[in-house]
């Protein structure tokens, strides 16, 4: 008996605290904020300094996708014949098939160009059966929405840049020993 | 026991008067925790046989294991047991290690523990949630949801994903966990202690809780071995068995934790064995992320295709819900010839025969219940 009351008494107080800050989020028209890390839809990126995807159809990531939901084919890049970009190949057909997805992001960890990122787009729902087979030119969109949204900055330069700062601090470190 | 085949007619007594009954329980029945069908046979209210029918949610994981390279499996141990993710993504990643003889760094084994750990509160939680709904308590699970809740942030803050988290390697771990990981935890761990204390408080001593489970369906711990039972189920029989003491993986030889072991082995003494758990299980996170050293996460093998060599290995691990085995066999080749698991909640289930012998139906639920299976992991 008394055990119940105690349980009961903890109801109430939480009763009362919950009556000075609810806690309830509402949903739809207040938006949980994601984590940094979080993993939603996978998207393309884009190189804005010379305005390509940073993708060149390699299809690592085809190869390593545990639900086979991607498709994509390589060309030629004639920008890189005009000596405007260091890629001689740029992806010429991208295809994801978001509902086989199952958002595991493989494909953004065998990467080898930065090209593809797991973007904070999840509510993507639609009313059409193919609805979310979701082709090159909006897999760049939501890439470009995720850049901005993060000031992405591509995981290779950012490897480098701490790589660089470590060499430096230890440079600095044997230099004060010196 | 009656015989072990589906009872398809009313069985009649001496006299040729039918008194059994036929009782179909499942799959939507929302106390079977997912798509679970007990025919259950009943002479009033009294069970007399059942026939547990499984399979509903069969995938064919094992199958379909053959046919995933080593890296891509990870995901689909993530899909067995999918209220502890962590835990079974760890039993696989410690199978194709023991194969290829690979060195896991030292961070990346506190990390994983920590998470396992944490795993298993959240899994526990879960539990005396549903344990609560299951015995006619509805508040108990807006209590321990809260803390499964803070949790899963955490989870998502280091994995990027609530569930299925993919996150452990063969060899380490996917990344670092973020920068501020120690302020993370150092923020949940009082929190949650509240909340497994709150969810403790609410549930376990009511009088009401008591009497719906104390003495239902008890199970010595011999016959509880002989039935292949593990985690909880043996433990509240009072038999300290559990893999990380007995035969400790990972890293969980450094850690000072106690095995709580029940009395009677009724359906009460394994809700306490899992509430006792998760402050045991408090214990060895906070003891790790005293520890937590610094260094890399990844071993040499980096992202290079994993082909181990031909052989094979089997390795178990204490899940929340008890023993996991992992066997894996190799033929040489980026994907394993066959692999095979051994689920804790299917060979607890398998008991449920001999828990259900001589109860009450309205007990039924309540011993199903107490089994904590996650029908995920029962069909694969």
């Amino acid at each position: 008996m008394l055990e119940s009351l105690k349980g009961m008494m903890l109801t109430l107080a939480s009763t009362v605290t919950g009556l000075r800050r609810p806690v309830t989020q509402q949903y739809p028209t207040q938006a949980t904020p994601v984590k940094p890390r979080f993993m939603g839809f996978p998207a393309l990126t884009w190189d804005g300094g010379v305005s390509e995807p940073y993708c060149t159809g390699c299809m690592v990531c085809i190869r390593n996708c545990p639900t086979q939901c991607m498709s994509a084919s390589m060309m030629d890049n004639p920008k890189h014949a005009d000596g405007d970009s260091s890629r001689r190949k740029i992806v010429d057909y991208f295809e994801i098939n978001l509902n086989r997805c199952i958002l595991c992001g493989i494909c953004v960890e065998y990467c080898n160009f930065d090209a593809i990122v797991m973007s904070h787009e999840h509510e993507m729902s639609t009313y059409a059966r193919n609805g979310d087979r979701v082709n090159l030119p909006a897999l760049l969109d939501i890439g470009k929405k995720y850049q901005v949204k993060t000031d992405w900055v591509p995981p290779t330069v950012l490897a480098k840049q701490k790589a660089d700062a470590a060499k430096a601090a230890a440079d600095d470190t044997a230099d004060a020993s010196e | 026991m009656a015989e072990p085949a589906v009872p398809t007619a009313i069985p009649e007594r001496a006299d040729s008067q039918p008194v059994e009954m036929l009782l179909n329980m499942g799959p939507q029945h929302p106390s079977t925790h997912g798509v679970f069908r007990m025919v259950l046979w009943v002479d009033g209210e009294k069970i007399v046989d059942v026939e547990p029918h499984i399979g509903y949610l069969h995938r064919g994981s094992e199958k379909l294991c053959e046919g995933e390279q080593y890296h891509q499996i990870v995901t689909l141990f993530d899909r067995m047991d999918y209220i502890g993710n962590f835990n079974n993504e760890l039993a696989y990643c410690m199978a194709v290690e023991k194969l290829m003889g690979l060195q896991v760094p030292e961070r990346a084994e506190y990390i994983r523990v920590i998470l396992c750990e944490l795993n298993r509160i959240a899994s526990h939680l879960l539990y005396v949630g549903t344990m609560g709904l299951d015995a006619g308590a509805m508040t108990p699970v807006m209590f321990s949801f809260r803390g499964r809740e803070r949790v899963q942030a955490l989870f998502e803050a280091v994995s990027g994903a609530r569930l299925m988290h993919n996150y452990f390697r063969i060899g380490g771990l996917k990344e670092d966990v973020p920068d501020n990981f120690r302020q993370l935890v150092d923020e949940l761990m009082p929190l949650l202690k509240e909340d497994v204390e709150q969810s403790d408080r609410i549930l376990t001593f009511n009088e009401i809780f008591l009497s719906r489970l104390k003495d239902v369906s008890p199970i010595t711990a011999d016959e509880a071995i002989g039935l292949g039972l593990t985690g909880p189920m043996l433990r509240a029989c009072g038999y300290e068995y559990d893999v990380r003491r007995a035969q400790p993986y990972s890293v969980y030889d450094r850690f000072d934790f106690e095995i709580p072991v029940g009395l009677d082995g009724d359906c009460w003494d394994r809700h306490w064995v899992r509430v006792q758990e998760m402050y045991q299980s408090l214990r060895i996170v906070e003891q790790a992320m005293e520890q937590l050293p610094e260094g890399p996460v990844a071993s040499s093998l980096g992202r290079r295709l994993v082909r181990p060599p031909e052989g094979e290995s089997y390795v178990r691990a204490e899940n929340p819900r008890g023993e996991i085995g992992v066997y894996v066999v190799s033929d040489g080749t980026d994907r394993p010839y066959r692999l095979k698991v051994r689920p804790p909640s299917f060979c607890n289930l398998s008991a449920l025969r001999r828990l259900l012998e001589d109860t009450w139906l309205a007990d039924s639920v309540v011993v199903l219940g107490s089994l904590d299976i996650v029908l995920g992991e029962v069909d694969r």
